[in-house]
């Protein structure tokens, strides 16, 4: 089976989040008054060929543990859903 | 036979020749060792030189910790060998889990170029031996993400080991407990943001980067070398 995967990085509670801060600090220039919490992560999109989903997110997990994260100061959320009827 | 130093090149390396440069004026030789290579040849230090290897995509060293040569690189450095990286280099090092912790944005998102002073605080590892603790060095930095973090546990396994080798005296980047260079658990493996090979001559406004070098060409094994000019 074929899954379309999203894995959302961003920054790890407590760790600094300088590009958040600053996107949010340029706001009230622009008249945007309420926003507040501005965080920045990074989104990645690929396919991932699996038996089952438990598989593919096995696999998914495991990839984001040693390259598409560093966990030292980042976390990622896993999205899967299976592709459009490419299972063979 | 000279003292010789392995300087690694990723693709978007760009201070291996300031290092290959300092390493032949204190009359050891030096090779550049191209991110593909299996093997670092008869080196007796590495030195992962800065810039941007793969361009810093994903994070900065986040690829490079991949290429063949960092095998050959964590071997050298698991038999003790002495491996420095500088800027680049030691975020490639945390990120191939060569030193602890990771290297983040600089607090204000602000690229910092320019001289700073650092404090040396131990001269108990491969880059520090001809210095002294109390030392106050003159040493460029040039980098984005040089705020240095780490988990609480982690910094003060660092601090109660006399592994924090440097900090800012005035940080540049928020880098915590201002660490500007730290060394592994067996101190041959040393990290640090600050460029020493670009302080080793006074046409380029300091040399106090020459007695790091030549810490690293002493714990290579060079045994008479010519002082600085």
């Amino acid at each position: 089976m074929i899954f379309e995967v999203v894995v959302e990085v961003r920054l790890r509670a407590g760790i600094a989040d300088p590009q958040g801060a600053t996107i949010e600090r340029a706001l009230p220039a622009l008249g945007f008054v309420g926003v507040n919490g501005v965080s920045v992560g990074k989104s990645i999109r690929f396919t991932v060929q699996a038996e089952d989903e438990a598989a593919a997110h096995e696999l998914v997990t495991d990839l984001c543990h040693r390259f598409l994260t560093n966990p030292v100061i980042e976390d990622s959320e896993i999205s899967l859903q299976v592709a459009e009827t490419s299972a063979n | 036979m000279s003292t010789n130093v392995a300087v690694i090149r990723f693709p978007g390396t760009n201070c291996e020749f300031d290092v290959v440069e300092v390493v032949q004026h204190l009359g050891a030789s030096a090779e550049i060792v191209f991110h593909d290579e299996p093997s670092l040849g008869n080196a007796d230090a590495v030195v992962v030189a800065g810039g941007f290897a793969h361009g810093d995509y994903l994070r900065p060293g986040a690829i490079a910790r991949f290429s063949p040569v960092m095998d050959a690189v964590a071997a050298f450095a698991q038999e003790g060998g002495p491996v420095v990286g500088i800027c680049n280099g030691f975020q490639v090092l945390t990120e191939a889990h060569l030193l602890p912790g990771a290297l983040q944005k600089n607090a204000g998102l602000k690229f910092r170029c320019g001289f700073t002073d650092l404090r040396v605080e131990s001269s108990n590892s491969v880059l520090t031996s001809a210095v002294t603790p109390g030392d106050i060095l003159s040493i460029p930095i040039n980098h984005f993400e040089g705020n240095y973090t780490c988990s609480l546990e982690t910094l003060a396994e660092l601090q109660s080991e006399d592994r924090i080798l440097f900090r800012y005296v005035t940080n540049p980047n928020g880098s915590m407990d201002d660490i500007a260079g730290i060394c592994n658990e067996g101190r041959n493996v040393v990290g640090l943001m600050p460029h020493p090979e670009r302080a080793c001559h006074d046409l380029l406004g300091s040399h106090d980067g020459i007695n790091l070098m030549q810490s690293l060409l002493n714990a290579a094994g060079l045994s008479s070398v010519q002082g600085p000019s």
